[in-house]
Order: C-alpha cells, then sequence, then structure tokens
C-alpha cells in the first residue's frame, strides 16, 4: 500500500475581524493607524491581542490516507472539515504543519464553478474542464462521455442559462466526475439533485474507488457515511478527535451531542460574521408540559422554539427547522413564514429579539434519535445562518399505536391510523 | 521521517506548507497552466460580444466615436497642435494603444473580485485572472487597427496627407509589449489592493482619468517644455504613445532617452506588481 495523503500538524488560524465587514475598506485602515500609530509602525500585534481576533479553524492534525482508500470526515459544523479540505485542495494555505499528496486533487465542491451562463453547454464543457485542470486533448477524448452522463444531448448548443436547474447540476457534475483525479474530494455534493442523479453520484464514487483512487467524502448523512467509507475521521473544534473504523467513528460522533439536554446555545463567537444582522441565540425543545427536554414522547404534541434577534430589520426572513433522523435522513423542513398570511405579516421584521415557535403534532414520529437543523434566509436573496446540526433529542415511543408488541418498527412516523376492521 | 513514504523526485507529488512571505514568482507552474489562459481568454471574448447587438462593431466604435470628438473639441475648437498630422488620424493613433491600456487595467484590476467564485472554489496560478483580461484587450486593439488602416487609406488616397511608412513601424510591437508591461503591473497591484480594499474599485476610475490627462493623448508631448519631458517620461504610457505615433507617422518623439526611463519604470511597476501579487496570493480566497 502506498500513502497518497500524509497529514502533518496541520493547523489553520483565522483573523476574526473586530467589525462584521468582510473586508476593510482604507478609509478605516487609516483611521486605524491614526488611532494606533505605534501598532501600525510595528506592523504586528502584541501576541495577546494576536490570540484574541484569531481563531484556529483546524489546529494539529495529523493522519494519513493510502492509496484506493475512502475516508469519510465528520463533524459538525464549524469543526473544520471545509478548511482541511479547502487546504488539501490548495485553495488556502495552511499556517502551520504540511500536506503531502501524491497526485492531482479534484473536488467536487467546485462542481459548476467557472459555468457562464451566457456560453452554451458545449462551450462551458471545455472552458469548466480547463478550470478543473484538464488539458484540452483529456477534455477532447472524454467529451462523448461526459454529455451522455450529463443527458443534456439535445441542449448542447444552448446557453447554459436556459437551462433547468437539473440540467445545469448534471451537467457541471458530469464535468467535474471526469476530470479523473488521484485524489477526489466530495463534500455535501450528495444533498442536490434527484434521487436517480444521486444514485448515479454515488456510483461515479464507487467506481472511482474501484478504480484504486482516493475518495475523501464529507457528509452530514451518516448513513452514506456508513454505506461508502470503511473508515472515517471525526473533527472537533478544529481537532482530529478520532479515527477508526466508520461505524464507530459515527457512534462517538452521535453520541457526542448528548451534551446539551434539548437546549443549544450560541455563544457570540460561535456565530459567523456573515450572518449578521441575524444573530442566533438557543435552539430549544420543549415537552408538552412546557419544559425543556432531551426526550420527548411520541404520544405527546412538543414544540420547537428557536430565539434570535435581528440587530438591523430583514425583508422577508423565514426561519425554519430541518428534522432529520440522527443517520441524518431527511424527515421534514418548516420555516416560520409558511402560512401565506403570517408570510404577508411579516414581510419585514424589524430590529429586535423573537422566538419562532411550532408545535408538532402528537403520533408523527417514532422513536429514535432525530437531529434538529436550523435556517434563517430570505427566499433566493440571502443565507443569513444555517446549522444542520443544532441539536439531538430523542423521542420515546411509550404509549404509541402497537408497544404491545415489543419489537422494533421500522419507519420515521408512527402515526396513529384509523384502521376498520370490517367482517366480509 | 515521514518523508520515506515519497520518493522526492515523483513529479506528481504536491507539497502543501505555510510559504514565506516573498515567495518565488513560480512562472513554471503559470506554463503548466497555459491552457487555462487561453480558455479564459476565449470566454472573455465570446462573453463580451454575446449578448450585445452591436459585437465586434464595438471594438471600431468606441475609438472612432471618441476621435470624432476629440477632433471636433480638442483640434477643431481648441486648435490643439498635432505635430502638422491631420487631427484624427494623430488621436486614432494615439486612441488605439490608450484604449487597449485603460480597458487592460480597468479589467484586471477587477479580475480577481469578478472572479471571486473561482478564487474561493479551486486552486490555479490567481496570476490567470489579470492576465488573461489584458490579452483579451488585445483582439480588440488589433481589430481597432484596421479602421486606423481604412483611415490612413482615405487620408493617402486623397492626398490630405502624406504617409510615409518607415522601418519604425517594425518596432510597434515593442511599443504594444510596453503597454501591455505597464497594464499588467499597475493592475497586479490593484487587483490584489482590490482583494482587501473594495475603495480600489471606486479609485479605478479618477486613476484611468487622470493618466490620461497626464499622457500625450489629446496633446502632443512636444508640447512639454524641453527640460519637463524627463520627469515627463516617468509616465510609461508617454514612451508608449510616442511610441506609437513616431513609427506610424513619423513625429519628432522617436526614442530618447525618455523612452529608457518609461520601460525602467514600466519594469519596476511589473516586478514590483509580482512580488506582491504573489505575496497576496495566498491570503486571496480567505479575505474575498
Amino acid at each position: 500500500m502506498t500513502t497518497v495523503i500524509a497529514v502533518e500538524n496541520l493547523g489553520k488560524r483565522y483573523r476574526i475581524g473586530l467589525t462584521p465587514q468582510k473586508y476593510q475598506t482604507l478609509s478605516e485602515k487609516l483611521t486605524n493607524a491614526l488611532s494606533a500609530p505605534l501598532r501600525a509602525i510595528r506592523g504586528v500585534r502584541s501576541p495577546m491581542a494576536d490570540a484574541a481576533d484569531t481563531i484556529w479553524a483546524l489546529r494539529d492534525v495529523s493522519f494519513e490516507v493510502e492509496e484506493g482508500q475512502v475516508l469519510g470526515i465528520i463533524g459538525r459544523n464549524g469543526a473544520g472539515k471545509s478548511t482541511l479540505l479547502k487546504i488539501l485542495s490548495r485553495i488556502t494555505e495552511p499556517t502551520t504543519g504540511r500536506a503531502i499528496l501524491r497526485g492531482r486533487v479534484g473536488s467536487l465542491l467546485e462542481v459548476g464553478t467557472g459555468f457562464h451562463p451566457e456560453l452554451t453547454g458545449r462551450e462551458n464543457i471545455f472552458l469548466n474542464g480547463a478550470i478543473l485542470g484538464m488539458k484540452r486533448a483529456e477534455i477532447e477524448r472524454k467529451f462523448d462521455e461526459i454529455v451522455a452522463f450529463s443527458e443534456v444531448e439535445q441542449f448542447l448548443d444552448t446557453p447554459v442559462k436556459r437551462y433547468s436547474s437539473g440540467m445545469y447540476l448534471r451537467l457541471a457534475f458530469a464535468v467535474a466526475a471526469h476530470l479523473e483525479p488521484e485524489i477526489l474530494v466530495v463534500d455535501e455534493v450528495l444533498a442536490v439533485g434527484d434521487a436517480e442523479f444521486q444514485r448515479k453520484c454515488i456510483g461515479k464514487m464507487s467506481d472511482v474507488a474501484q478504480a484504486g483512487r482516493t475518495v475523501l467524502f464529507v457528509s452530514h448523512n451518516m448513513s452514506a457515511i456508513l454505506r461508502l467509507t470503511q473508515e472515517a475521521i471525526l473533527l472537533e473544534k478544529g481537532r482530529l478527535k478520532l479515527r477508526g473504523p466508520s461505524a464507530e467513528v459515527v457512534d462517538a460522533y452521535l453520541s457526542a451531542g448528548n451534551a446539551g439536554a434539548g437546549e443549544r446555545i450560541w455563544e457570540s463567537d460561535e456565530v459567523p460574521a456573515e450572518a449578521a444582522p441575524f444573530r442566533p441565540i438557543a435552539l430549544r425543545v420543549r415537552d408538552a408540559r412546557g419544559s425543556v427536554t432531551e426526550t420527548v414522547r411520541s404520544v405527546e404534541p412538543f414544540s420547537i422554539e428557536m430565539e434570535y434577534e435581528l440587530t438591523a430589520p430583514i425583508t422577508g426572513l423565514r426561519v425554519g427547522i430541518y428534522l432529520t433522523t440522527a443517520r441524518g435522513d431527511q424527515v421534514l423542513t418548516s420555516f416560520d413564514t409558511d402560512d401565506q398570511k403570517r408570510f404577508e405579516k411579516y414581510g419585514a421584521r424589524p430590529a429586535g429579539r423573537y422566538l419562532s415557535r411550532c408545535i408538532i403534532p402528537p403520533d408523527l414520529l417514532n422513536s429514535g434519535r432525530y437531529t434538529l437543523g436550523v435556517n434563517a434566509s430570505t427566499y433566493r436573496v440571502r443565507r443569513y445562518f444555517m446549522d444542520e446540526q443544532a441539536l439531538n433529542f430523542n423521542v420515546d415511543a411509550s404509549g404509541a399505536p402497537g408497544m404491545q408488541w415489543p419489537e422494533a418498527r421500522p419507519g420515521v412516523l408512527r402515526p396513529r391510523l384509523e384502521w376498520e376492521i370490517i367482517a366480509l | 521521517m515521514k518523508n520515506a513514504l515519497f520518493a522526492k523526485s515523483d513529479p506528481q507529488l504536491v507539497i502543501i506548507r505555510p510559504t514565506q512571505r516573498w515567495t518565488a514568482l513560480n512562472l513554471r507552474e503559470l506554463w503548466r497552466y497555459r491552457e487555462l489562459l487561453y480558455f479564459m481568454v476565449w470566454r472573455d471574448l465570446k462573453v463580451r460580444y454575446k449578448q450585445t447587438i452591436l459585437g465586434v462593431s464595438w471594438a471600431v466604435l468606441e475609438p472612432f466615436l471618441t476621435m470624432v470628438v476629440f477632433t471636433i473639441f480638442f483640434g477643431e475648437l481648441a486648435k490643439i497642435p498635432t505635430d502638422n498630422i491631420p487631427a484624427p488620424v494623430f488621436y486614432f493613433v494615439g486612441l488605439l494603444p490608450w484604449g487597449l491600456f485603460a480597458r487592460a487595467l480597468n479589467m484586471a484590476s477587477r479580475s480577481l473580485v469578478a472572479h471571486q467564485n473561482m478564487v474561493t472554489k479551486i486552486y490555479f496560478p490567481r496570476l490567470i485572472l489579470p492576465l488573461s483580461s489584458i490579452l483579451a484587450g488585445v483582439v480588440d486593439f488589433l481589430i481597432g487597427s484596421l479602421v486606423l488602416v481604412g483611415i490612413m487609406a482615405y487620408y493617402a488616397l486623397t492626398d490630405a496627407m502624406r504617409i510615409s511608412l518607415t522601418p519604425a513601424l517594425l518596432t510597434l510591437p515593442l511599443f504594444l509589449l510596453l503597454a501591455l508591461i505597464t497594464a499588467l503591473g499597475v493592475s497586479l497591484w490593484l487587483s490584489a489592493l482590490y482583494v482587501q480594499y473594495r475603495d480600489v474599485g471606486y479609485l479605478l476610475h479618477f486613476i484611468a482619468e487622470f493618466w490620461r490627462i497626464l499622457s500625450p493623448v489629446v496633446y502632443s508631448t512636444t508640447l512639454i517644455p524641453e527640460k519637463w519631458r524627463l520627469i515627463y517620461a516617468l509616465n510609461p504610457m508617454a514612451g508608449v504613445l510616442n511610441g506609437f505615433r513616431w513609427a506610424i507617422l513619423s513625429t519628432p518623439t522617436g526614442p530618447d532617452i525618455g523612452l529608457l526611463v518609461s520601460i525602467a519604470v514600466a519594469l519596476f511597476l511589473l516586478l514590483s506588481g509580482l512580488f506582491y501579487f504573489r505575496r497576496m496570493e495566498k491570503t486571496f480566497a480567505d479575505t474575498i
């Protein structure tokens, strides 16, 4: 076995802005320089100040990957998964340590990057191929295969701006999938597209692995991790927490979520600056009596509430939840302005503190462990904040239909259905 | 050591580690990505004219209409001397390289921010972006040159002007190169600064406007008093425009010590720009 990836003490430190703006303006810089001339002249901050406004997104991470291995990478949002992938695909530089790679890194995190809406499908295949690092001859050789895979033959000479989002995605993925890198990085791409397309993607990924190439697979979907990888690493707050057989790592990851006990509170340093003016405060699960709990009963209603603050008014804001099983299979998505009347009433939400609450009806969920995610966005304009794994909770099925038989009921739902038994 | 896992000479090996503040230029990497450069230029050209009614004629119309306006206001009304060359020809010969330079400066300085989704998602030598924006402009320049041939042919046929082409014409590519080097040098600085400071976007208009006034576009360098000529030549575009007019129209602005000054400044801008760009390159994805 040859080692294809060797990561040694890799670390990445980000400077977190003292101002919410992502970029400074010259005038700010000048003002700073005038108000603190000494610091500006020295050009370096004191170590104390340095520690205060920087954050280690990745710290002392070391691991190796053998040729042909599919390695799963799991961890909560902000655990450093994307930073790790960005360093390995050379988009950003590490602050410490190093990584040695054998061969070309291709990633499915950049599907469609560089696609130009005015150009036709054919033109975009060549352009995107070149952007991903393919040689012209290589693209020409694989052209027919890419077109067949994307299923957009008839529209090859149509500008991609006229494509449906599905077609666009298929074409983009087809180009990326034919890059044939020695190391393939897949990040959550399976979350998009229809089921048939997802099947194709997973098929392509397995092909890549079987052809002896290496795959790094990042996902929040634990079922997919278990199905597709033998080994996985768990990242937590930028550090490598565990490496081992996937089942073991997935278990460790799922049980690590217990700490919150029915409530997730966001400290200000956990909220990315881009979220402003939206500031999440807490997400809670409350049982029928109103107490915050980690375990709710299937036969009783319970509520889910999101507390947040708007530091400026937002127009068209919707705050919603994703409910998934702990293994990552989606159960439902719901927004606080789903209702037409409420949507109109809260068209513009002034600055202030809010609570968005919904009631989950009784006799809906089967017993098991569930994950709540939150999303605050303005449709098609901007996503302020998203945490797909904000909180875990359990559903207890005692008293639910069919409990007289002590067997596990498959399925996510456990509704109380009106059965009729008719003697004929 | 871990290094033993990998043969040192393996050409496929990629080593990722923090680089020093001032890094080597790594032109070999740029060469490896030359096809991407080609495709980016091709894309720029293709896209630029796709949703326009007049298409390629813009490359002709822009300098032509500017020339007409200049001829009326600066030539006929203000009567700014044009070295005894018919005003339209004099202006057009200046507007061609100036247009190339101004467009290159504008497009290249904005190139990194304009392509931020590429910068934050894919690895490639970032130098490709400003470089391709500049090269795309050369095509417009060549199309515009055809119009110049037409204008000069008209003047020659109507005997309004005596045209004598000299071997000096062969030096034109060198002056073109000087314009491109200057544009690249300045836009390397500005594009890298733009990533961090959005002020650059506003600044660009002023820079282009002031620079045009400081360059012999609507007037001739012969207007500048002799003793100031060397200082005037610190602007490499003065060297470029003087050179163009000398090579095509035989104006008395041929190569002199001032041209050397222009070349030196242009090279300084290019080299310092390259090093600054390379130094900032690794933070582009984080700060853009």
